[in-house]
């Protein structure tokens, strides 16, 4: 029978809840990194043992973490030993090194962006937002970071480099938003390798179709009417996550900053399939294991107001690839809840009936095994969940 | 041997207990220290200063002989009783409450 391994990441640590495939009783391991942020971790799906984490602090700054034992022991990587020493006899350990190409070989060098007050700041590396692991390659893993940028790293994550493409389509326009210049979702095409889509906060939506060299923004059809001077912009638009089916990579579901939309032709254009929602902010999407036609959202109140509408905390679906959305509510609090659920923290198994999973900012992580009829709380008094990913093993 | 205090984050990441100590050829100035720590343990490189720019991160401080020696140049000598091992350099994580 197969197994469920949930990886979650929390404002105090990473925690690692594991069942078997009833789901129904976990165990909670963790925390691990305690008192560090941890961002995102996530796994190879053709090496599930190794995860990748992104472990953060405003003091030390990052630090980039990989288990090779399915999460039992972490080491940074390349401080074996061997890695070590380079001709001057210090470390070459440098996995925690993101240094933005400023290049003249690899294209224009970009070295600022939008401040708010009208100036060019230069970009300054913050953290590691999120972490995908290449779908072939378990050496290979991108790594979306703030101030907005896509780094690869091709040997398991000892050394990095930026994919400067992106950052030339109209980065010196880009403008930090709220939760910051951050790169916070990467996609990877699994019937192209050469195409990736990432999603920028207050940038927009981005594709590319040669590996990472050049890109292109896919924003049209998005109206910011709010956030900027030009609804239909081609940057700027705050995108809060894009998910796809796997099945159907041309078909692509984005949370907006507001509004929930829908492209059928890999991003060229976008419609809004908000439909019925109570409210169309939020920050999560995800799209069903089994049914590429199911996905679901959880509308928060406005921008103003990050919490569920009227203190209830539901998780809504669409079974016809959006706009008619349906409530579920059971086993989940229906009254005085005003917790938030960020962008990175829902994810889906692949049992059958499909498992939905997410977290939310008073540390409870929910689960459902019935693809959302039923939730159950699986751990409830975690720190505040900033991301879920969920694997399901044989 | 120069004896340095790590923050507890710093003290779980490097997988060191208590105190640190270091043989650190030549003059004793910050710079030395920090190149003699990330030698030793390299998975603290980027978490005290800049890779690029070796420049303190900002929360990040520089005690000893009961004096802030963060804003002092690299290249200074650190106090004698440092360079002799009587007192350690403390590493420090600046107060950010609340």
């Amino acid at each position: 029978m197969s197994n469920i391994r949930v990886l979650v990441g929390t404002k105090k640590g990473a925690f690692i809840l594991t069942s078997d495939g009833k789901r129904k009783r976990w165990d909670v391991n963790g925390p691990h990194f305690g008192g560090w942020e941890l961002y995102h971790l996530k796994a190879s799906p053709v090496d599930p043992n190794r995860i990748y984490a992104s472990q953060t602090s405003s003091w030390f700054g990052q630090v980039i973490q990989r288990s090779d034992d399915g999460g039992k022991t972490w080491t940074p990587p390349g401080t074996k030993p061997e890695d070590l020493m380079g001709p001057d006899g210090m470390p070459t350990g440098t996995s925690n090194m993101f240094a933005y190409d400023t290049s003249i070989e690899t294209g224009r060098p970009l070295t600022t962006h939008q401040w708010y007050d009208g100036t060019q700041k230069p970009w300054e590396f913050k953290r590691v937002w999120h972490l995908e692991p290449s779908l072939t390659d378990p050496e290979t893993v991108y790594a979306g970071v703030e101030d907005a940028a896509l780094f690869r790293s091709t040997d398991g994550g000892k050394t990095w480099r930026e994919l400067a493409g992106l950052r030339e389509v109209k980065g010196s326009l880009w403008q930090p938003g709220a939760g910051g210049l951050c790169l916070h979702t990467i996609m990877l095409d699994p019937a192209d390798p050469q195409r990736i889509y990432v999603a920028i906060s207050a940038a927009g939506a981005f594709r590319t179709g040669d590996g990472g060299k050049t890109w292109q923004p896919i924003n049209k059809g998005l109206r910011s009417n709010y956030e900027l001077p030009d609804p239909d912009a081609d940057v700027g638009h705050c995108v809060h996550r894009i998910a796809m089916h796997p099945s159907r990579p041309n078909v692509l579901f984005m949370q907006k900053h507001w509004d929930v939309l829908r492209s059928d032709d890999a991003g060229q254009s976008w419609h809004e399939i908000s439909g019925d929602l109570p409210s169309d902010f939020g920050f999560p999407i995800d799209v069903h294991a089994h049914e590429p036609n199911t996905i679901y959202v959880v509308p928060i109140k406005s921008d103003s107001e990050h919490f569920p509408p009227d203190g209830k905390l539901r998780v809504y679906r669409s079974r016809t690839g959006g706009n008619e959305w349906e409530p579920l509510t059971k086993g989940l609090p229906q009254q005085h809840c005003y917790v938030n659920v960020l962008r990175d923290a829902m994810a889906v198994d692949h049992l059958d009936p499909c498992g939905i999973y997410f977290g939310t900012t008073g540390g409870q992580i929910y689960g459902s095994a019935d693809g959302g009829d039923s939730w159950e709380p699986i751990v409830r008094d975690l720190p505040a969940v900033l991301s879920v990913e969920v694997q399901t093993l044989p | 041997m120069i004896r340095v205090v790590l923050p507890q984050h710093l003290r779980t990441l490097a997988r060191a207990d208590g105190e640190v100590q270091l043989d650190v050829p030549g003059p004793v100035t910050q710079r030395a220290v920090l190149d003699a720590l990330e030698r030793r343990y390299p998975m603290l490189r980027g978490t005290i200063r800049d890779h690029v720019t070796l420049k303190r991160r900002p929360f990040i401080r520089f005690f000893a002989c009961e004096r802030d020696l963060s804003h002092e140049s690299l290249d200074s000598p650190l106090p004698e009783a440092v360079a002799q091992g009587k007192e350690p350099l403390l590493i420090v994580g600046a107060m950010a409450g609340g």
